[in-house]
């Protein structure tokens, strides 16, 4: 629906192929009857009959205050995390060790500012500006995904970021293709299609370094036994203690539970880890032929907590980047305004 | 000098330094939107900068690749202009040196698109299109500065007359060359003349026309941006990535 | 036309930009399509933005942004600069990476 297709699409089955299906199912659901023709009397009884259907509920449609709020605070979080997500692996764009890792590197951090700009237009279709969520996110009132307080020590933690953190991401997103709220869906659509090629070139270049001089290959490891715990409290706090999910469940806002989606992750990332020659740094790994799951060890979620609260080794200095370029940007911001401004007053006299 | 291998690394340096520069502001730029716009041309630089610096290896023909080019050669070997290597400076500067950096590339990659050297017409022809990308930017955002508010104007205007001196080593006379910059003033000096009138902004009178990027006698600022750009690749001799 | 709740016209902090909505045309043939909306001052800068945020892997032929009160296109003759540059950056797309065999979900 965006035109974007790309030549050479991944074989169907692959999470490509997912965000295929998604984008397809929210078209069949498109053109689906229901029994009523419109909204009645009862909006909230329309309402639930559209997300029962697995139709889009639209910028302009009645809908729940609480279902409005949710998603605003969802979808702003999310585009947040592709904004401040651009500093650690910005932070080895000016040292990438060969012209096309650079390339690659500056296109991808290029990526996630757009994708952040996707989102907080989706955002804006709720009725809240950017500028606002801007402001929620520099006073520190709305929060982004806790993993980019990690920092990025070596060349590998790119490639980690890439294969374990964009992985982690994408296994989240995808079920977001399928969200009932519509420019939310469709924005999804777009940054996994977009991010597909992001997870490759992190999985490419660890296994550059795994199979390269034995300094490379002690840093790819050291690199993913950083990241790999981080990664996996990505898909939030256990089923148990997490305080959003059954509604965002009901909404079809989520689709998924946290511990499935991390499951999932596991389950996809041993295999490959075997290819990259990489060691999982988990003693009790161990695949269970009764779940048709590997067992794996939770991650740190005290340590979650902490780095949400805005404890973590970079929060502060992830923060003060933001504000920094936001402060320092005022006066072009305010230059192209009054540039703007003066130029609507010409054709007017014009006219 | 004046060899088509010593002009082709020349440009290819020049296309590397700036793509360097440009991907500095990464994070950094005043708008979300503004930070892909200078990641894209960026990217140009960065891609003109391995077509050039492959080409100019080949020419050489000792063996060495973009990245023996890029990553192995000291200061004092490289030959960019010193236009490219200056700080960035606020915003303002940035699209200075953008500004002159792309209405001179613009007239040279036109140029080279016609040239004898079937490689480097090639090269000349995609490039010159991103260079008229490149030159639309700067000249939006000059005259959104020199004509926005009274602050950007004044930062617009100390932008150009920092910049400007940097200007004139790029037209420097290399006779037997593929493309002679000399012969490309006139295009240049038309084209900045008429932005910085729209932008209310005006041209600088100076007698310092600082140059020695060609021969390898650089400003202080190329050691530093060569130290961090090198840094992991030299940590790891003959690594592959 | 624009997919805004009708909440944001009276909502929004201080003096922001204005919105746009995005159109692009992927390719000859088709119809101009909704692919979004983005900030900027003005026309010229909400078509440049545009450009880089939504034909990066060039898609798109030609681009429609559109404010409250009108439309401004892209111009076809400036087509060249404005979507060729796009065409070398094969790494953009996922098939650029090799993966060895036997590696699955990526």
């Amino acid at each position: 629906m965006y035109g974007n297709d790309f030549p050479g699409e991944d074989a169907p089955g692959g999470l490509l192929g997912e965000v295929e299906a998604a984008e397809a199912a929210l078209r069949a659901a498109a053109e689906r009857d229901r029994s009523a023709a419109g909204p009645g009397e009862d909006l909230a009884a329309y309402f639930a009959e559209v997300v029962d259907a697995d139709q889009k509920i639209e910028p302009r449609d009645w809908m729940p205050e609480a279902y409005r709020r949710t998603l605003i605070r969802q979808i702003a979080q999310h585009a947040h995390s592709e904004i401040i997500g651009m500093q650690p692996e910005g932070n080895w764009i000016s040292r990438a060790p060969s012209l096309k890792r650079k390339a690659i590197l500056l296109a991808k951090v290029q990526d996630e500012a757009g994708h952040g700009l996707y989102l907080y237009a989706a955002a804006e279709t709720l009725g809240i500006s950017r500028d606002e969520l801007v402001e929620l996110l520099l006073e520190g009132r709305q929060k982004y995904s806790s993993i980019f307080n990690y920092p990025t020590l070596t060349w590998a933690d790119v490639g980690a970021i890439g294969w374990l953190v964009d992985g982690a991401a994408i296994v989240n997103q995808v079920p977001l293709c399928r969200c009932s709220y519509g420019p939310y869906a469709r924005a999804m659509i777009r940054v996994c299609k977009e991010e597909s090629f992001h997870q490759r070139q992190g999985f490419e270049i660890l296994h550059t370094l795994a199979h390269g001089t034995p300094a490379q290959k002690a840093m790819a490891q050291d690199s993913v036994d950083r990241w790999w715990y981080p990664s996996l409290a990505m898909f939030g706090p256990p089923d148990g203690d997490s305080t959003h999910s059954a509604q965002s469940m009901a909404w079809k806002i989520k689709r998924f539970s946290n511990d499935e989606l991390r499951q999932r992750f596991v389950d996809m990332c041993v295999g490959q880890a075997e290819v990259l020659g990489l060691t999982i740094p988990d003693p009790d790994l161990r695949w269970n032929d009764e779940r048709q799951s590997y067992d794996y060890t939770q991650p740190d979620y005290d340590e979650l907590m902490r780095v949400i609260k805005g404890n973590g080794p970079c929060n502060r200095q992830r923060m003060a980047h933001r504000r920094r370029a936001h402060t320092e940007g005022a006066w072009v911001r305010e230059a192209a305004a009054a540039y703007a401004a003066k130029q609507r007053n010409k054709e007017k006299v014009a006219a | 000098m004046n060899g088509p291998f010593a002009f082709t690394l020349g440009l290819g340096d020049d296309a590397l330094i700036a793509a360097q520069r440009l991907a500095e502001w990464t994070t950094h730029a005043p708008e979300m939107e503004e930070d892909i716009a200078l990641a894209n041309i960026a990217l140009d630089q960065l891609g003109a900068a391995r077509l050039l610096l492959s080409y100019a290896a080949e020419l050489e023909g000792a063996g060495r690749d973009e990245d023996a080019l890029a990553y192995l050669r000291d200061d004092r070997e490289f030959r960019n202009c010193l236009l490219v290597e200056q700080p960035n400076g606020d915003f303002a500067v940035t699209m200075a040196k953008l500004l002159v950096l792309s209405a001179y590339q613009l007239p040279l990659y036109t140029a080279l698109a016609g040239c004898a050297d079937e490689r480097l017409a090639a090269i000349g022809a995609k490039t010159r299109k991103e260079s008229a990308y490149h030159l639309d930017h700067a000249a939006l955002w000059v005259r959104r500065l020199g004509d926005g508010t009274d602050e950007a104007h004044r930062r617009m205007q100390a932008g150009i007359d920092q910049v400007w001196p940097y200007a004139h080593e790029l037209f420097a006379a290399q006779p037997g060359a593929p493309v002679d910059p000399a012969t490309l003033r006139g295009d240049f000096d038309s084209t900045v003349a008429a932005v910085l009138a729209e932008a209310t902004l005006t041209l600088p009178e100076s007698g310092w026309v600082p140059a020695g990027g060609r021969d390898g006698v650089h400003t202080e600022h190329l050691s530093f941006l060569l130290a961090e750009m090198q840094v992991l690749h030299r940590a790891h001799p003959g690594a592959r990535w | 036309m624009s997919e805004r709740s009708e909440r944001t016209d009276q909502l929004g902090a201080g003096n922001p930009s204005p919105l746009w909505e995005v159109f692009v045309r992927a390719r000859r043939g088709l119809a101009h399509t909704h692919v979004g909306s983005l900030h900027a001052p003005d026309a010229e800068l909400a078509l440049r933005n545009a450009r880089d945020l939504y034909t990066r892997r060039q898609e798109g032929v030609s681009i429609w942004v559109v404010p409250a009160s009108g439309i401004t296109a892209s111009s076809p003759d400036e087509k060249d600069a404005f979507f060729d540059p796009a065409a070398d950056k094969v790494y953009r797309h996922p098939t650029f990476y090799d993966v060895p065999e036997g590696v699955a979900h990526l």
